[in-house]
C-alpha cells in the first residue's frame, strides 16, 4: 500500500516539500542544541521543562483521542464512524511519534535514552509512559494497517485483530492518565498536585483531538474524492462540544478550590498565568487568548444551528484546538514552575531555536500524517469508502 | 563515538553471556578483589546537618561556606542566573520557608541570607521520579546520590524536588571553571546532566566531615541521626529546630536552628 504515497499531484508534492523544509530547519537547530546543550532554549534552573514537554503533553492527548471514533464504531456499531476510524488511528500514529520525538529532543543526554529500558524503574512514571506510548503506537499501526489492508482487498478484517482493537480502546485513556500522573504526583507543585489532573487531561484531549480530526476530515473532503460523511462530522462536533464544556468546568473547579480556600500556594500559579505577579506576566496575553477562544467556541458550539453549518463548525473547532493548545501545550507546564520552590518568579519564553525545533517536530508529524492519510484515502477512493465490518 | 567504560563493561558482559566472549565466562570465576573501605571512613546510618543560623553573623561567613564547597567540587560559576549550577546557596528566609511568611520577622532575619542545599530526604521525591535510578538513596547511610554517567537529563528530578536543590548543566560547565582552581581530586561534569550536593560522600569515606560543616566554624553540625550520642542529635535534643516543608512528607535531613540559644550546639 505504501506505493500510494508516491502517487500525488503538484499540490501534494509542494506540501511534502514544505514540511520537509520546516523539518530541515528544525533539524539544523537541533544540531546546534546537540552541540551547545539545552542552554540554547529558554528553559532555566527554575522552569526546567518548557515548550518541548508541554507539546509532548498536549500531543499525548491528541493521540489518545483516536479512541473517540474507534470506540463508538467498534463497541456500539456506530456505522457513521466506519468511514473515519482509519483517520483517527492514522492521526494517533504521528501524534505518538511526535510525543516520543519531543521527549528525545528534551533530553540533556539523548544518547543515553535507552537507559530508561536498561534500568527499568517501576517507581518512575516516565518509565510507564515509555511503555504505554510505544505500546499505543504499536497497537495503532497494527490495527490501522490491518483494517485498511482488508478494505483494499475488499474483505472483512481478520478476526484476530478484534482483541487488539479492544485493547487499544482501553489503552488510549491510559496513556493520557499516565501522562497526567507525571504532574499530579509531584509534592510541592500546587498547580499540578490535583486529583482531577487526569480527568482534566482526558476532557481536554477529547475536545482538542476530535476538533483536529474534524478539521482534517473537512480538508480530506475538499482535496480528495473521499467524503468522510456529514453525520460523522456532526457527531464529532457534538463530542467536541461536550468535552470542551467538561474541560472548562474542570478548570473552574480548580479555580474555586484555589481561591475560596485562600491558601496562597494554590492560587499563585493562577495569579501568575492570568494576571502576572510583580509585573512579570509574559504568559498573561496568551492565557487570556485561550480563555476568549474557549468562551467563543463554546458559545458557537452549543447552538445546533451554528454547529450544523460546517464552516462555522470548523471555525469553532480551530478555536477549541488553539485554546487548548495554549492552555495545555504551554500554560499548564510552565505554570507549575512559576513561582519556583522559593516562591520567586523566573519567567520562561521559548527561544527562536527552541521554537524552530518544536516546529520541526510538528512538521515531521504532519509529514507522517500526510503520507498515512494519502494511503488511506487512496484505498478509500478505490473501495468507495465503506469498510466491511 | 566514545564508548564509556561502563558501556564497554556492559557490552563485554553481554557478549560473555551469549558465548561471544569465548572463555570469558569461565575465567570470571576468579574473584575480583572486593572494595576495601578506608579504615578512617566515618560510620553512620543516616547522615544529617544542623545549620545554626544564629552563628552566621554576616554574609561573608555564609559566602565562605559556599565558596569552599563549590571550589572543591568543581561547581562552575555561570553568570547567566537562569543556567546556574549550585550545590549550596543562599535565599532569604521568607523564600527558604515560604510557609512561615511573617511580616514582623526580626530585622536580622529579614536581611540575613539563609543557606540551603539538598536535604537528603529520607523519602526523596527525586529518587522516586528518576526513570533510570541515576539518582538513588544510598542504603548504608541515606545519602541521596547522583550517578552523572547514567543521567539522561530528563529533569524529572528537578520538577520533583520541592526544594530547588538540583541543577542541570544547560551548557558545558568546564569553560566556567577557573583553570587555576580546578580540584583534580574531583571530576568535572559534562553538559546535559543534573547535579547537586552529595553530602561529601567522598570525604566521609576517608574520615572527613562535609566541607561546608568544616568551613562553617561550628555553625553547621554534621552527624548521624540514628546515633543518639551524635553531634546532631545533641543539638536536636537541646534546641528547637525546623526543616523545610515537612508537610510534604519528604523527611529532610537538614535542620535549621533559628533564633535559638546563643550557645546552641556548643557541645558539638
Amino acid at each position: 500500500m505504501l506505493e500510494k504515497a508516491l502517487n500525488g499531484g503538484k499540490l501534494y508534492w509542494t506540501w511534502i516539500g514544505f514540511l520537509l523544509a520546516v523539518f530541515g530547519v528544525g533539524f539544523l537547530f537541533y544540531l546546534q542544541q546537540w552541540n551547545v546543550g539545552l542552554g540554547i532554549t529558554g528553559m532555566s534552573r527554575d522552569v526546567s521543562w518548557g515548550f518541548y514537554i508541554s507539546q509532548f503533553t498536549f500531543l499525548v492527548g491528541i493521540a489518545a483521542s483516536g479512541v473517540m471514533v474507534v470506540l463508538p464504531y467498534y463497541l456500539h456499531d456506530y456505522k457513521a464512524f466506519g468511514r473515519i476510524t482509519i483517520l483517527g488511528e492514522f492521526l494517533a500514529i504521528p501524534a505518538v511519534i511526535m510525543c516520543v520525538t519531543f521527549i528525545v529532543v528534551d533530553l540533556g543526554q539523548p544518547f543515553r535514552a535507552m537507559n530508561v529500558l536498561l534500568h527499568p524503574t517501576p517507581s518512575s512514571i516516565l518509565f510507564y509512559d515509555t511503555i504505554v506510548l510505544n505500546g499505543y503506537l504499536f497497537l495503532n499501526v497494527l490495527v490501522g494497517w490491518t483494517c485498511l489492508h482488508a478494505e483494499k482487498k475488499g474483505i472483512a478484517p481478520p478476526k484476530w485483530i478484534k482483541p487488539f482493537i479492544i485493547i487499544s480502546i482501553v489503552w488510549a485513556p491510559f496513556i493520557h492518565t499516565v501522562t497526567a500522573f507525571i504532574y499530579a504526583g509531584i509534592p510541592g507543585k500546587h498547580f499540578w498536585l490535583t486529583a482531577i489532573m487526569a480527568a482534566r487531561f482526558l476532557a481536554s484531549a477529547f475536545a482538542s483531538g476530535p476538533a483536529l480530526l474534524l478539521i482534517l476530515a473537512l480538508i480530506v473532503r475538499k482535496f480528495s474524492k473521499f467524503d468522510p460523511g456529514s453525520e460523522a462530522i456532526q457527531t464529532l462536533g457534538k463530542i467536541v462540544t461536550y468535552c470542551m464544556i467538561i474541560n472548562v468546568f474542570f478548570l473552574g473547579l480548580e479555580v474555586f478550590t484555589a481561591f475560596y480556600s485562600g491558601i496562597p500556594g494554590h492560587a499563585h500559579a493562577f495569579h501568575y498565568l492570568y494576571a502576572g505577579i510583580d509585573g512579570k506576566g509574559v504568559l498573561v496575553p496568551l492565557m487570556w487568548l485561550s480563555t476568549i477562544l474557549a468562551a467563543v467556541s463554546i458559545t458557537m458550539l452549543v447552538f445546533p444551528q451554528i454547529r450544523k453549518n460546517e464552516t462555522l463548525l470548523a471555525i469553532a473547532c480551530v478555536f477549541v484546538f488553539f485554546s487548548l493548545w495554549i492552555d495545555k501545550g504551554f500554560g499548564l507546564v510552565v505554570g507549575g514552575f512559576v513561582p519556583n520552590s522559593f516562591e520567586r518568579i523566573t519567567e520562561y519564553w521559548p527561544t527562536f531555536a527552541e521554537f524552530s525545533i518544536g516546529l520541526g517536530v510538528w512538521a515531521l508529524g504532519f509529514l507522517i500524517l500526510t503520507i498515512l492519510y494519502k494511503i488511506a484515502i487512496s484505498v478509500k477512493e478505490e473501495s468507495g469508502g465503506e469498510a466491511i465490518h | 563515538m566514545k564508548i564509556e567504560r561502563r558501556a564497554f563493561l556492559k557490552l563485554a558482559g553481554l557478549s560473555a553471556i551469549f558465548g561471544l566472549g569465548g572463555t570469558a565466562l569461565a575465567s570470571s570465576a576468579k574473584q575480583a578483589p572486593a572494595y576495601i573501605p578506608d579504615p578512617k571512613e566515618l560510620a553512620g546510618k543516616r547522615w544529617a546537618l544542623v545549620i545554626n543560623m544564629d552563628k552566621f553573623q554576616s554574609e561573608a561567613d555564609v559566602r565562605k561556606v559556599i565558596d569552599v564547597c563549590h571550589t572543591i567540587h568543581n561547581v562552575p560559576t555561570i553568570p547567566n542566573t537562569k543556567q546556574e549550577v549550585k550545590w549550596i546557596f543562599t535565599e532569604m528566609m521568607e523564600n527558604v520557608f515560604p510557609e512561615q511568611e511573617d511580616k514582623f520577622l526580626t530585622e536580622h532575619y529579614k536581611r540575613m541570607p539563609f543557606l540551603t542545599l539538598c536535604n537528603h530526604c529520607e523519602n526523596p521525591p527525586c529518587v522516586r521520579v528518576c526513570p533510570t535510578q541515576a539518582t538513588f538513596k544510598r542504603k548504608s547511610d541515606g545519602i541521596v546520590m547522583m550517578d552523572m554517567h547514567r543521567c539522561i537529563g530528563c529533569r524529572f528530578c528537578m520538577a520533583g524536588c520541592p526544594y530547588g536543590a538540583r541543577s542541570l548543566n544547560w551548557v558545558d560547565p568546564r569553560p566556567y571553571l577557573d583553570p587555576n582552581k580546578i580540584n583534580p581530586e574531583y571530576p568535572t561534569r559534562m553538559k546535559g546532566v543534573v547535579e547537586k550536593c552529595t553530602f561529601c560522600f567522598d570525604r566521609i569515606s576517608i574520615g572527613q566531615k562535609p566541607a561546608c560543616a568544616e568551613a562553617s566554624n561550628g555553625a553547621i553540625v554534621f552527624g548521624d541521626l540514628q546515633d543518639p550520642k551524635s553531634d546532631v542529635r545533641k543539638v536536636l535534643a537541646e534546641t528547637y529546630t525546623i526543616r523545610r516543608k515537612p508537610e510534604l512528607g519528604t523527611r529532610p535531613s537538614v535542620y535549621y536552628v533559628i533564633g535559638g540559644k546563643k550557645d546552641a550546639g556548643k557541645g558539638a
